[in-house]
């Protein structure tokens, strides 16, 4: 939600009025908890307000001096910031070294000399003017990555400008050395590189959303987030005490005392039973009968795999690797892509890493695929389709994971598969990397297991044929869910239907369950539906042996797996396989285990 | 000198791109252009090559003032005509 003008004056008139009137500002939750501290202001003016002001001409020659002085300061910075940013950051020190470029760029920098003296105008003024015409340019192109690099010409400008204006030192974001929360419009890969990131407690940004850069950084380090804040660079105050609720995505401000006492315990609350659960979150998820079953992380990012051995995960049961190709115009290097997942599978060792090959999809629309508009982008050209359109993209990515191999316990999936001819046709370009390593004297190991993705219902109806072919399966329930009951769960008015556990669901989980048994293939499920203890009790009815999820919700999954008995389940599943409504499935887990989940957080 | 090429790799001609044609182009001794329909960049800013707005499929046009900078010419033809290497 974003907030109106009208509140911006209400909150301008409360403060003269009555400075402790409560407001709650919505956003975006982009990563769950709640915070309480003070608010820090990361600040990016320079751009809106600039002085302006005329010169005589024998003034000019000076004034483009102090440009030109500007302008090599700012490439100092850039430079030492690229010196400070650790070598293995390649993307983050190529947007860095474009940014060193833009600087001196003809376009900017020649053309805020030339207006300075034509115009006789400021330095501030003159770059504001040449700036603001790039960027309209940049505007006003259709396609959406070509149109966001304007967003580098005002980084670079900003840069620019603050050492025109003389912006003290202690305003830099890597001075910050309390435990603050930050509020800043958004948060360039450059800030997020130099913010010591354990000294803040929480962020709250103007943009972005679920799937942007700070929300990745905020859920590994587990600090809460709001995003889409429309306005709260205006609104929030610097250092007033502010509450940042990242669960339902509000920002609260002058908090009342009743507010804070309530959001105090909410916290307190949530954090002794994190505490308590983390506790045991390192021992083995081994039910009663004694059934050895694997609790996993999803992971997206390299820095993630802290976040996972945190929580006492079994490995990683979803390595997604769209990152590399999302944050760049360009496609990731073979060398590029192979140093990371080297990285990933390394710190994991002996731990398993499951590496899935590129998935990008409707969400996660890379700057590279927009080729052209789909208008179906979920049901269209995405992950091994895509990648067996492209084999020379897809085997980049092949060799760096056999390489990777090498390191560490590594195994590959393939996600979206649809029927045995794609499996065939990924294998067979798999076999082809083999030989091209092996020609090229490149070591490798090629020993690894391969699985698929069970997402597309298809798949699961075929089960069994898939089964011959692979080493295991992972049921990726949130696009089988979508998928299997024609829900799009962006979508207001049908969310509440995506229900993991509609009667459908369950018998296709069954479907692949028994094709998984009888061919001896390790069943796996790495959907968000695993990730909720509430359905732990039927995924192991039916045979699940490995959950994998986001990292923080593994060790209430490993608790409630120590409780459930194996055996003897065959009645309840029966029992639930009889129902006709997700409603009464759901009745009968409470009833039969109920007792359970009164002491876990949902 | 001209030469008319079209943009073949995915990602059009983009940053990476840019500052490799940008790299070749300041090299030269006199101009080095590209021109897309009615409108022509310098070859030598990043920012004048991306506003241009050449995504893949785009039939751009490369131009040198002197037959000195041939050499020059030739190393952005071939690697436009790789797809920058991607």
């Amino acid at each position: 939600m974003k907030l109106s003008h009208g509140l911006k004056m209400a909150l301008e008139n409360n403060e003269l009025m009555n400075a402790s009137q409560e407001i709650v500002i919505k956003g975006i939750g982009g990563s769950p908890g709640i915070c309480i501290g003070k608010a820090y202001i990361v600040d990016r003016e320079g751009v809106d307000v600039v002085q302006q002001y005329y010169l005589f001409d024998s003034d000019l020659d000076a004034e483009i001096d102090r440009f030109k002085k500007a302008v090599a300061n700012a490439t100092k910075e850039m430079e030492d910031i690229i010196a400070s940013v650790p070598s293995e950051y390649h993307e983050q020190l190529y947007i860095l070294e474009t940014h060193k470029v833009l600087l001196k760029d003809k376009k900017l920098y020649d053309k805020t000399c030339t207006m300075i003296e034509a115009n006789k105008i400021n330095a501030e003024w003159a770059l504001k003017k040449v700036s603001t015409e790039i960027r309209r340019v940049f505007d006003d192109m259709s396609d959406s990555f070509f149109r966001e690099r304007g967003a580098d010409v005002a980084h670079v400008t900003d840069r620019i400008m603050r050492n025109l204006t003389g912006n003290k030192p202690q305003e830099q974001i890597q001075d910050i050395n309390k435990r603050v929360i930050l509020i800043a419009r958004d948060l360039s890969p450059a800030e997020t590189s130099q913010i010591q990131l354990h000294k803040v407690q929480g962020f709250v940004t103007e943009l972005g959303g679920k799937t942007s850069h700070t929300s990745i950084i905020a859920r590994t380090l587990q600090v809460p987030a709001v995003l889409g804040v429309t306005g709260a660079k205006e609104v929030i105050t610097s250092e007033s005490i502010i509450i940042v609720d990242g669960t339902k995505g509000a920002v609260i401000l002058n908090p009342s005392d009743d507010s804070l006492i309530e959001y105090e315990e909410k916290k307190s609350i949530s954090e002794r039973r994190r505490k308590h659960m983390m506790r045991f979150s390192s021992k083995p998820a081994m039910t009663p009968d004694g059934a050895q079953k694997k609790v996993m992380g999803n992971i997206e990012l390299l820095e993630e795999v802290v976040s996972v051995l945190d929580h006492g995960a079994d490995g990683i049961g979803l390595y997604r690797t769209e990152f590399l190709y999302m944050t760049s115009n360009e496609l990731p290097t073979e060398d590029q892509l192979f140093e990371n997942y080297r990285e990933v599978a390394d710190l994991m060792y002996p731990l398993p890493v499951t590496i899935r090959t590129l998935d990008i999809n409707g969400d996660k629309k890379a700057g590279i695929f927009n080729g052209h508009e789909e208008t179906n982008p979920v049901l269209g050209l995405r992950a091994i389709r895509y990648c067996l359109k492209r084999p020379e993209i897809f085997k980049t990515q092949l060799r760096a994971i056999l390489r990777a191999a090498e390191y560490g316990n590594v195994r590959l999936m393939f996600p979206m598969i649809s029927g045995v001819k794609e499996i065939l046709a990924a294998k067979k370009l798999l076999d082809e990397t083999k030989n091209d390593l092996l020609n090229d004297k490149i070591s490798f190991n090629g020993d690894i297991e391969v699985g698929i993705m069970i997402e597309v219902p298809s798949a699961a109806i075929l089960s069994d044929l898939m089964a011959d072919y692979v080493d295991f399966f992972s049921i990726g329930t949130n696009d089988l869910i979508q998928y299997a009951l024609a829900i799009d769960r962006g979508n207001h008015d049908v969310a509440h239907l995506f229900q993991p556990l509609h009667p459908a669901i369950i018998r296709l989980v069954k479907t692949v369950s028994e094709a998984a048994q009888k061919k001896k293939v390790k069943l796996f499920m790495c959907g968000e539906m695993a990730a909720d203890p509430f359905h732990v009790p039927i995924l192991l009815a039916l045979g699940i042996d490995e959950f994998s999820m986001n990292p923080p919700s593994i060790p209430s999954v490993k608790s409630i797996i120590r409780q459930i008995s194996t055996e003897n389940m065959v009645p309840f599943l029966e029992k639930v396989l009889k129902q006709q409504s997700p409603d009464e499935i759901i009745q009968i887990v409470q009833d039969t285990y109920g007792d359970l989940f009164k002491e876990t957080i949902r | 000198m001209k030469k008319t090429i079209t943009i073949i790799n995915e990602a059009g001609l983009h940053t990476r791109a840019a500052l490799q044609i940008v790299q070749a182009a300041q090299k030269a001794s006199h101009g080095v252009w590209v021109s897309k329909d009615d409108q022509r960049a310098d070859a030598t800013s990043v920012i004048d090559l991306l506003t241009l707005y050449c995504p893949k499929g785009s039939e751009i046009t490369l131009e040198i003032d002197h037959s000195h900078d041939n050499q020059i010419f030739d190393e952005i033809v071939s690697r436009i005509e790789n797809g920058f290497g991607e």
